[in-house]
Order: C-alpha cells, then sequence, then structure tokens
C-alpha cells in the first residue's frame, strides 16, 4: 500500500514534465465526453419539454390506434358525442369542459423560403382547461376572423412573427393579435387560432382530438378509468382514452430512443478513437519511464505499485479530459434551446438540459477509456524482465 | 570466510527471433563474504549478464547460483523482488535516480517496502546520507546534483536497507578520474568498515585496483590468472 501510494504519487507529480503527450488524451477524452454529454443533453431536454406538456388532471381522445395527435380525425358527428361521456367536468352552466381541437401544420409562406408550423384550432373550454397557458402580449383571437394567437417559442424560431405581423397560409393573410406561453410546455411552439375559423379554413369539420378536463369527484386516475371504460364500451366509437401526460411522454420516446441510440453509436466510435490515442500516449508513457520502472523493480518493488501508477495517471488523465469535455458541453449547451422535428413532424422547441447524471454518464466513459487505455502499456510495464529493461532496450 | 556469492556451472542463453546465443558458459565463481571484487573484460564478454544473476535480476538457463545462503535460481520473479529487497544493494552506471524525488526520498524507496515507521525511515535516511557524505544535499532533486553527488545518493539508497551484497555496474564509468577516485574510495571504505560484500564491473583498471580481487571475462569465460590483490 506505502509503496503502490509512493509510487503513483512519484508517477502523477512526474506528468506535466510530459503534458504534449498527455494532452492528447486530454483533449481525445474531452472530445468524447464533450459530445455525448451534449446530444445526451439534448434528448434529455426534448424529453424534458415533452414530459412537462399535459396535466394529469385532462384526457386525450384521439382515433383508435394513432399514436400522435397530427394523424388523428374524429368525426364531426362523434365530438358531441364524446363530450358527454361520464367522467368529463362540467362547468358552472353544465356544459362539459372538453375543447375538441384542430391541429395541422401549415406552411408558413415566407420571403426567405416556407416552414412548416403547428397550427391548432381551440375552443374556448381550452383555454379554460389548460390553466398554464398565459396570454402574456396582446389580446385573445376572436372567432370568425382570421386572427391567431403564437406560442413564446414560435416567435423564437421564427423571426416576424409579433403581435400586429400578418402571416401567410392557405391562401389567406392571418393577424397575431397575441403572444401566450406555458410553462415552456411543447404548446409554446405552436400557433393557436379558434376551432371553428380553423375547421373552416382548412375544410375539416371533425376534430384532431378532444382534450377534457377530468371530473373532480373523484381522483384523476379513476375519472381517467371510467371515461376510458365508457369510451370502450360504446360501439359507436373507435377511440383511444389517454391521459394527456402519458401521451406527450410516449411522443418524446420515440425521438429520445433515436438520439440515444446514434448518440451511444457515435460515442462508441469516437471512444474507441480515444482508447487508441490514450494506449499511444501511456506506451510512451511506459516507455519514457522504462529506466525508472525497472529500477524500482530492481530494488524490489512488485508489479502491482508500477501498475496501478500507470493506471493512476491514464486514469487522472481521463478525468481531466472528461470535466473539461462535460464542463464544455455545459458552457456551450446548458439552457441552449433549438428546435427539433417531433415524433409527429411538427417543430418543438426545447432546451438542452446537462443534468449531473449526465455528466457522471459522461465521466464514467472517460473512466473507462483512461482504464483501457492505461491497462496494457501497464501490463507491458512489468511483463518485461527487469534485466532487459534495465538495459533500456 | 564463507562464500556469500556461490555460482556452479552457470550457462545463460539468449534468444532472439530463432537465434540462440551462449553468453555465459558453465561458469563457476565463489565469492567471500566481505570480498570487494572488480569484474573486468572486454565489451560483450558477459559482464552485466553475470552480475544480474549475482544480483538475481535475472535467472540463469542452467546451473546454480547461491547467493547470501539462498539459491536464488529457483525463484519466481516475484519471490526474487522480495529477495532482492532484502539482500541486494544496486549502482548503476547512469544513477537511476527518481528525477522527480528528492535525494532523501530517492534514499527512502527501498526502505518503503520494509515496515519501518516514517521517523525510523527519515533516520536510516539521514544515516545512509551521512556515510556517502551528502547529509546537507538531502532536500535537493537529482537535477541539482553534480554526476557524483548523484553516484553518492544512489549508493546511500542502496545502502540504507543494509544489504549483504551491493552490486555495481560501472558505477564510475560516468564520472571523471578524480569523482571516480572520490566514489571508489567511498565504496572501499563501505566494504572495508562497514562490512558490505562488493561486486563492481568495470572497464577501468585503475578503479579496478580499488578492490581486493579481479575477475576477468573473456566470451562468456573466467580468464585463468585472475590478479588477486
Ligand atoms: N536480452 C538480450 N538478448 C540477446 N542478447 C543479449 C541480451 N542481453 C545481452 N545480450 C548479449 O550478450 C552479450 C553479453 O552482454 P553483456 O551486456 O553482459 O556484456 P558486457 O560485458 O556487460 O558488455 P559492456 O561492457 O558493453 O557492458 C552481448 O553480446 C550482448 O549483445
Ligand atoms: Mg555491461
Amino acid at each position: 500500500m506505502k509503496q503502490t501510494l509512493a509510487v503513483t504519487w512519484m508517477n502523477l507529480r512526474s506528468l506535466p514534465s510530459r503534458y504534449m503527450t498527455s494532452l492528447v488524451v486530454v483533449v481525445g477524452i474531452a472530445l468524447v465526453v464533450g459530445v455525448l454529454v451534449a446530444m445526451l443533453s439534448m434528448s434529455k431536454g426534448f424529453e424534458h419539454t415533452l414530459k412537462g406538456t399535459g396535466s394529469e388532471s385532462r384526457a386525450l381522445m384521439l382515433s383508435a390506434g394513432v399514436t400522435a395527435e397530427l394523424s388523428s380525425y374524429i368525426d364531426p358527428q362523434m365530438v358531441p358525442l364524446l363530450r358527454e361521456m361520464p367522467g368529463i367536468r362540467r362547468d358552472a352552466a353544465g356544459k362539459p369542459l372538453a375543447s375538441a381541437e384542430l391541429l395541422v401544420i401549415t406552411e408558413l409562406r415566407r420571403g426567405d423560403g416556407d416552414v412548416n408550423v403547428a397550427l391548432r384550432g381551440v375552443e374556448p373550454a381550452g383555454m379554460t382547461i389548460r390553466p398554464e397557458v398565459k396570454l402574456v402580449e396582446g389580446r385573445l383571437f376572436k372567432s370568425g376572423l382570421r386572427e391567431l394567437i403564437a406560442g413564446r417559442s414560435a416567435t423564437r424560431q421564427f423571426s416576424g412573427i409579433n403581435v400586429g405581423s400578418k402571416l401567410q397560409f392557405r391562401g389567406s393573410e392571418w393577424d397575431v393579435v397575441g403572444i401566450f406561453e406555458s410553462d415552456g410546455d411543447a404548446h409554446e411552439s405552436e400557433l393557436w387560432t379558434d376551432a371553428d375559423t380553423a375547421r373552416s379554413a382548412f375544410g375539416r369539420p371533425g376534430a384532431s382530438a378532444i382534450l377534457a378536463q377530468f371530473d373532480t369527484s373523484t381522483p384523476p386516475a379513476v375519472a381517467l378509468q371510467t371515461l376510458k371504460a365508457a369510451v370502450a364500451a360504446d360501439p359507436r366509437f373507435q377511440i383511444d382514452v389517454l391521459g394527456e401526460r402519458d401521451y406527450y411522454s410516449s411522443q418524446s420516446q420515440g425521438v429520445t430512443d433515436n438520439i440515444n441510440f446514434i448518440t451511444v453509436f457515435i460515442t462508441v466510435i469516437m471512444a474507441f478513437g480515444a482508447v487508441f490515442g490514450a494506449l499511444n500516449t501511456m506506451y510512451s508513457a511506459v516507455a519514457a519511464r522504462q529506466i525508472e520502472i525497472a529500477t524500482l523493480r530492481a530494488i524490489g518493488f512488485s508489479g502491482l505499485p508500477v501498475m496501478v501508477s500507470v493506471l493512476a495517471e491514464s486514469v487522472a488523465l481521463a478525468l481531466i479530459g472528461g470535466l473539461i469535455g462535460a464542463g464544455c458541453a455545459w458552457l456551450l449547451f446548458d439552457g441552449l434551446t433549438t428546435a427539433t422535428l417531433g415524433q409527429n413532424f411538427t417543430q418543438v422547441a426545447f432546451s438542452f438540459a446537462v443534468t449531473p447524471a449526465l455528466v457522471a454518464r459522461g465521466l464514467s466513459w472517460a473512466l473507462g477509456i483512461g482504464l483501457i487505455g492505461g491497462f496494457f502499456p501497464a501490463l507491458k510495464a512489468i511483463r518485461q524482465p527487469v534485466a532487459e529493461a534495465l538495459r533500456g532496450a | 570466510m564463507s562464500a556469500i556469492v556461490s555460482l556452479h556451472n552457470v550457462v545463460k542463453t539468449y534468444t532472439r527471433g530463432k537465434q540462440t546465443v551462449e553468453v555465459l558458459h558453465n561458469l563457476s565463481i565463489e565469492i567471500a563474504q566481505g570480498d570487494f571484487v572488480a569484474l573486468m573484460g572486454p565489451s560483450g564478454s558477459g559482464k552485466t549478464t553475470l552480475l544480474n544473476l549475482i544480483g538475481g535480476l535475472d535467472r540463469p538457463s542452467k546451473g546454480e547460483v547461491n547467493v547470501a545462503g539462498e539459491r536464488i535460481d529457483q525463484l519466481s520473479s516475484g519471490q526474487l523482488a522480495k529477495w532482492r529487497a532484502r539482500h541486494v544493494g544496486f549502482v548503476f552506471q547512469f544513477y537511476n535516480l527518481m528525477p522527480m524525488l528528492s535525494a532523501e526520498r530517492n534514499v527512502e524507496l527501498p526502505l518503503l517496502l520494509t515496515n519501518l515507521s516514517s521517523a525510523r525511515r527519515k533516520q536510516n535516511v539521514q544515516a545512509a546520507l551521512a556515510v556517502v557524505g551528502l547529509a546537507e544535499r538531502a532536500k535537493h532533486k537529482p537535477a541539482e546534483l553534480s554526476g557524483g553527488q548523484a553516484q553518492r545518493v544512489a549508493i546511500a539508497r542502496a545502502l540504507v536497507a543494509d544489504p549483504t551484497l551491493l552490486v555495481c555496474d560501472e558505477p564510475t564509468g560516468d564520472l571523471d578520474r578524480t569523482t571516480a577516485d572520490e566514489i571508489l574510495h567511498l565504496l572501499q571504505m563501505l566494504n572495508k568498515d562497514h562490512g558490505k560484500t562488493i561486486v563492481m564491473v568495470t572497464h577501468d583498471p585503475k578503479a579496478a585496483e580499488f578492490a581486493s580481487h579481479q575477475l576477468h571475462l573473456d566470451k562468456g569465460q573466467l580468464v585463468e590468472g585472475s590478479v588477486h590483490a
């Protein structure tokens, strides 16, 4: 133990004298960890945004078998029937608190090229049952007019969306009359207008989905079961009922799975490179210290302290690289807002989230690279016969 | 006096690729406890090879090696390492000090393999440095020492664990005449006053004169008529 500590300490102190070759390891591993953490923070942030969308106390009704609101369509005759199902809360006047909404992707005609945006037609109840949605500028759209309000993220993603600006799509001109926020969730990337206006503008009389608030006399989970059972039991409907939060979680799943797969794939390839870099550096470090190591062994030091000292060196370099990489990822990306294509081909704005767990994951990769990169050179150092090593051959 | 080193019919072959070279041929040597032996011979005659066998750094291909009362030709490399730590101190031509460590830390290295307390280690290090006359350079790094001083530190390191045998491979090969003579006087003193048995490889006949006996090696064999001082 004493000898291991002494040899390791001695070796680590000699590191600065080999900093040029050591730098290769540090930079290589910093790159691997930086890319890994940055990419994972992207999927983490995306997941965070989508999982933060929706409420426990609301249900989403979609046409049976579809996985996304955009591919769902509910016939107009079914909409009033579905509103009346049990488990749905009613307002003071006895009207069900449910919003039959139309979600469409539309091409925004712009001078600098067309972009796709999500347009949501919302019924008045849709505003009531989403307390998180707050108008922060301007006013609400009026029914029957080509007016809309834009989510905060949409105004950042697409320039020229402000209160008072006019947007061209679906062959007519729309006035932006307000800006809304909704706790940074996925809706903030959308444009909202009145449901009837959207239905007539897009010629679709039905709804993509119905968002309903649960009856508060029972816990949300019970209300969800009641609603599900009632809809399933009614032969007129081909409808799936989901908790709103579950729906958005599942929406993020596919995308994050893809990002995570690509991330691991890229990281493995880069890690291979970094391992070779580390091996190369550590082989030359061991070669540079050959006489030193041989002398220690001649004096009577066993292989273990030598082995540990070489491993400690490569692990130290790897962890320094890992911290730099994770630090850069954090500085450059944490909180950075960007847009991506969601599962349902709408643009969703989200922020990269560099969490401690991701940093730990990055560092464990660094550790692995350092251990592999140090192991074989360490083995070589202690396998070479002492007499031969002392000759410096 | 009893023999502290005794080699019997020792053969050492090196294999490089398919070629096998016999470097030492059926060598038998006895070195008495308390002797100071100079091992001489032309380059490539096998001096270092022989010294490595005596010091337990290498094993013979054939034959018996008895050193410090133990038969070491059969020991595993782990056992040899332990044996070396107990019985042998090494002095090299290029000192082989650890560049990052101060003189005293270098000297302390062999003691890290013992159970001595840190206070005892410090004492022994000071004593060893005093013996080689470098007590006041304890805190210096090898780069801050002259060649002669560095070799003194290396000798202190070889001494500090109180081995029976000192094994020196051209200890003055890198030093000028005056400095070399100082080092040789030091070795002589260690032999006479401290009773260390010393085996020293050297090219230099003047250096060999400091020893009590000379052995001449040529092409892996002892040459008859080795001078006895
Ligand atoms: N590991 C090895 N593999 C093959 N041959 C070796 C090896 N080590 C030494 N030799 C050969 O063994 C012979 C003796 O080498 P050794 O180093 O013992 O000679 P030496 O007398 O110490 O020479 P010098 O005075 O130059 O130090 C040389 O011919 C050398 O090339
Ligand atoms: Mg030699």
